[in-house]
């Protein structure tokens, strides 16, 4: 790897300015998009990473980088082998948001059918596709930043904490950590279902804070209690199929999910 | 102590005099649950119309104002190779608190033992607390209320003057000459016995309403013997590890502190903000060992730390018995079902 002039310092110590790239796989690349739409700091954000790949953003292209941040699930054979070779050219691979965590909405289809899904989606027109897979069931991955879509300052704070060689660490607690702070009527009293006390915090209860109920797009929480959360669904009235349908929607939670169908 | 009485249109001119220049914070409805029922709030309030005096409890307490859920401690601005440090104690004038009940009070009671009279008080509350004026007004229990257990029932400082509703007339308690002088702005007049016995009736009244109770004798012995008890266990099978508990606690305090440096590397902030011990890291050190990496021994020492550490340093519950945690708990943990199954009292 080459080193570049480092442009920013640190209280007066240069920062090492990273060789980032930007890639996709099948997803909205709406957490892409995400980056790019802040422009207030976006000139601040590629000052502290040298961008090199960004096919939303740039023309240029290069295969020299360091850290690739990785959008999208893997769902067809010759992205399994786009994906290897980035991962043999990162030092630091990011898994980024919730398709690339999980797989995401995405692996929706992985309860039905391949044929069935094909028919369905292309009709006699089948192209390949395979059964959805999150970026670890075939590469390391060495960070994952969580959301459909990721939340800019939480990118932005991992950035920040890369470029200055500060430990990332990510909430182990539930939203319902952060919906409290932000003073919200808990959705439950207002009749509305939410996975808020089993999901991730860290995006700030972003849904519930506009009154939707958080439907789990960066997995479950540390330590979380799928069991109780079944049951406050159901004395809350909502039926299985309505905490299924959450726990399945972004793959977070498939494991839980796939036992809840067995039953 | 002084005793008056005054006619319940008064109170409005009250509350115009003291909003005219000050902010003032009240109860108010934010909205109707599922069940039609208000969910109430204490909000910054301008007009008296919106001030809910018939409202139950606030689904939030009112320490956001004075222990908010996330403030910066310091704020700094880095050149260079120099930095500054800039404290603000995130208050630009104190609040009027127009109708507190009384386990509010004493809840703000509690957290100045603790954030005023230790060793090391801490001035962001200090800040906030100072000259912070209180009117305290009278409740009804409701179904999940226990603060008489706790002695919360009834509040003998912490306020400037205590409002009660006796019926034709509101009868106040004056605490402070501030809340003497404001009396001055309004019709107000010398109780007489007849103002006194119908005191007491409404008193004596409300203290029959009180369906939930909570036995703390012995408690923090009980709790010292039962530290091992299965009943922890079960109550942690339930616990989803949220905080919920805690965030609408009034009396709960712990926190952690974050650095972070914005993105265009000229400035820094330190933030504190409002924790749990009910969550799964709040006992996570340096080198990543958790002392109580299950959900039941976090949970039980959140009612150790009210119910008996706090007892013992203090010689009265951290717990005023307000019931907001059992309230918000999605799982239905009470303190009065957690704290009788521990007795070996459960149904």
């Amino acid at each position: 790897m080459n080193d570049p002039t480092p442009v920013r310092t640190y209280l007066g110590v240069p920062l090492y300015r990273p060789r980032v790239a930007f890639f996709e796989f099948s997803s909205c690349e709406g957490c892409q998009l995400q980056i790019l739409n802040n422009e207030a700091t976006l000139l601040d954000f590629l000052s502290l990473v040298e961008v090199v790949n960004f096919r939303e953003a740039m023309k240029e292209r290069s295969d020299d980088y360091e850290i690739a941040l990785v959008e999208g699930s893997i769902t067809r054979g010759d992205e399994t082998g786009r994906l290897k070779k980035i991962r043999e050219k990162a030092k630091v691979l990011v898994a980024l948001g919730s398709c690339a965590c999980f797989g995401g909405v995405n692996q929706l289809k992985n309860r039905f059918g391949l044929d069935w899904v094909k028919k369905e989606v292309y009709g006699d027109s089948p192209i390949e596709t395979e059964y959805v897979r999150p970026l670890e069931d075939i590469v390391k991955v060495d960070l994952k930043i969580f959301g459909c879509p990721v939340k800019k300052e939480e990118v932005e704070n991992i950035i920040i904490n890369i470029a200055i060689g500060k430990a990332i660490v990510h909430p182990k607690y539930p939203i319902c950590t952060e919906c409290k702070a932000n003073e919200n009527i808990c959705l439950f009293d207002l009749g509305e279902p939410c996975l808020g006390p089993i999901t991730r915090g860290g995006c700030n209860s972003w849904c519930p804070n506009s009154r939707f109920g958080c439907w789990g797009c960066r997995g479950p929480a540390e330590d979380t209690n799928i069991e109780q959360m079944k049951k406050i669904m159901k004395e809350h009235g909502f039926s299985e199929d309505t905490i299924l349908d959450r726990l399945e929607c972004f793959g977070g939670f498939s494991s839980y999910a796939q036992e809840l169908r067995k039953k | 102590m002084i005793f008056r009485v005054f006619d319940k249109d008064e109170l409005k001119k009250l509350f115009n005099v003291m909003v005219s220049a000050n902010k003032v914070i009240g109860p108010v409805e934010i909205g109707r649950d599922r069940d039609n029922k208000p969910i109430y709030a204490f909000n910054e309030v301008k007009s008296f119309d919106s001030v809910r005096l018939d409202y139950t409890t606030t689904k939030l307490p009112a320490k956001r104002y004075f222990l908010p859920f996330k403030e910066n401690l310091a704020t700094f601005s880095l050149d260079a190779d120099d930095w500054q440090k800039k404290v603000d104690y995130n208050i630009d004038r104190p609040f009027i608190f127009f109708g507190l009940h009384a386990c509010d009070i004493n809840a703000l009671n509690k957290l100045d033992k603790v954030l005023l009279g230790s060793i090391y008080p801490m001035p962001y509350y200090a800040a906030k607390r100072e000259n912070m004026f209180i009117i305290g007004l009278d409740c009804t229990p409701q179904p999940y209320c226990f603060c008489r257990s706790m002695g919360a029932d009834t509040a003998l400082h912490g306020f400037d003057m205590f409002i009660t509703d006796v019926g034709d007339l509101y009868f106040v308690e004056i605490l402070s000459d501030t809340a003497f002088n404001f009396l001055k702005n309004i019709k107000t007049a010398e109780p007489v016995e007849d103002d006194h016995i119908q005191y007491m009736k409404v008193v004596s009244e409300k203290n029959k309403k009180f369906t939930t109770h909570v036995d703390t004798t012995d408690l923090t012995k009980i709790l010292d013997m039962e530290f091992q008890s299965d009943v922890w266990k079960q109550w942690g099978e339930q616990c989803l590890a949220c905080g919920t508990c805690s965030k609408v606690c009034p009396t709960c305090y712990c926190y952690g502190v974050e650095e972070t440096i914005d993105i265009n590397l000229h400035g820094a902030k330190k933030t504190k903000f409002l924790y749990s011990c009910n969550l799964i890291d709040f006992a996570e050190v340096a080198g990543g060992h958790n002392f109580r990496p299950e959900r039941h021994s976090r949970l039980k020492y959140r009612y150790y730390h009210k119910h008996r550490g706090f007892v013992e340093a203090y010689e009265e519950s951290l717990c005023v018995g307000c019931g907001r945690c059992g309230e918000a708990c999605l799982a239905g943990i009470t303190v009065p079902e957690v704290i009788a199954s521990v007795r070996g009292e459960a149904g």
